[in-house]
């Protein structure tokens, strides 16, 4: 699903990456780790399209359509609420049954109740799970996750668990985290970053 | 029909984020009504009708400039652009729902603008609401390009009016000529043939624009 060699990502005259190769195949679990500056983000928003390699190759096989992406920032309007978010995103993304899908993940992420709240009244565990519910909404082939436990409670972060661990058979993932620990009995492959 | 669905999806949403926050059209209104109302004290009683006509126009453009600057800041400042460019939908069908969007804001700013400007210098001909008309969606499909690239910059404040006002200098020069000419028909072509061209060129580089 992603190949890539002698991946180089410059911001200006800055190095972010260099060097970096992997590969990853359907049911890939990929764990990406490093310090902070070390280039996860960077690395992430290249696998998922956002942005484009100085040097090296590196080739996508999924579709955009077909790509769930969770970054540092949740993605969604403030000043729309969950639904509405997530009924922008099943529009765009042109899922099947979309009410049916949404009400399902929100319901599973413990949004249900809160709905009809703007998502500039939510705390940052509850736009957490409110992107991952973005994510999850078109049933990606691929998933790129950067911290996904980022600002989830143990609540949530056992939810987070329960749903990898029930794709993990049905989709690859390139996740980065600073607490390898958590999901390192997922992954399948592992990219260490200096 | 997805791609007008998209289009019709994406600029629903600006509306309504606009109808919650309410921090563009009110500073529209207010900033075009004032600005009449200064103008109409500082233009002589016997000024020509050149001179109030494009007093009209400097009025609008920076109205829409206004306008503009605000135009991707839930995108900015939510970092949403991610979003939209991560999904499937073509990527131009952002910039046609976000021009679409500028083209009601400015529509509204101008149904209190006109009626002002009759009250304070002229009266308001059919040839001045068709070169409005024709240069709102000039205006909003440059203008919606040139925020989206603004918008990456750390200087976007700066750099939207440097890069719009200078491809806006053929708007005013068709909004002006259609609103005093004894032939507007010459002018309102130019302006259509202005948004034609323009809307070609930005409709096909906006993916250009939001990738990095």
């Amino acid at each position: 699903m992603i190949h890539a060699r002698a991946l180089e990502k410059r911001y200006g005259d800055k190095p972010i990456l260099r060097g970096v190769e992997l590969d990853v195949g359907t049911h890939d679990f990929l764990l990406v780790t490093g310090p902070n500056g070390s280039g996860k983000t960077t690395l992430l928003r290249l696998c998922a399209g956002l942005a484009a390699p100085t040097r090296g190759e590196l080739e996508i096989s999924v579709e955009r359509g077909r790509l769930g992406y969770v970054g540092h920032e949740p993605l969604v309007y403030r000043e729309l609420t969950a639904l509405e978010n997530l009924e922008l995103y099943g529009r765009l993304y042109r899922v099947p049954e979309r009410r049916e899908r949404i009400g399902m993940l929100l319901e599973r992420f413990g949004l249900w109740d809160a709905r009809h709240a703007r998502a500039g009244s939510f705390s940052r565990g509850m736009l957490q799970r409110l992107a991952l519910s973005r994510a999850l909404l078109h049933e990606p082939e691929l998933l790129i996750l950067d911290e996904p436990y980022s600002g989830l409670d143990n609540e949530g972060a056992a939810l987070l668990d329960r749903e990898l661990a029930a794709r993990t058979d049905d989709a690859a993932f390139v996740v980065a985290t600073h607490d390898p620990q958590r999901i390192e009995r997922f992954a399948s492959a592992r990219l260490s970053l200096a | 029909m997805t791609y007008f669905s998209d289009v019709a999806a994406l600029a629903r949403k600006d509306l309504l984020l606009e109808l919650r926050a309410r921090d563009t059209l009110p500073a529209m209104l207010l900033f075009v009504v004032s600005t009449l109302v200064v103008f109409h004290f500082v233009l002589p009683a016997d000024s020509s009708d050149l001179a109030a006509a494009g007093l009209l126009w400097v009025a609008l453009l920076f109205t829409a400039l206004l306008g503009l600057s605000r135009s991707f800041a839930a995108e900015r400042e939510q970092g949403v652009i991610d979003g939209l460019v991560l999904a499937p939908s073509d990527r131009s069908a952002i910039w046609v729902g976000k021009a679409v969007s500028i083209l009601a804001f400015l529509v509204l700013a101008e149904v209190i603008a006109l009626p002002a400007y009759a009250l304070f210098f002229r009266p308001v001909g059919g040839a001045l609401v068709a070169g409005v008309a024709l240069a709102d969606v000039g205006i909003a499909a440059v203008g919606t390009l040139l925020a989206a690239m603004a918008t990456a910059s750390r200087a976007r404040e700066l750099l939207l009016p440097l890069l719009f006002l200078p491809l806006a200098i053929p708007i005013v020069v068709g909004g002006v000529g259609a609103s005093v000419a004894d032939d507007p028909a010459r002018y309102l072509g130019f302006l259509g043939l202005y948004d034609a061209l323009f809307a070609i060129i930005c409709w096909a580089s906006f993916e250009y624009v939001v990738t990095e």
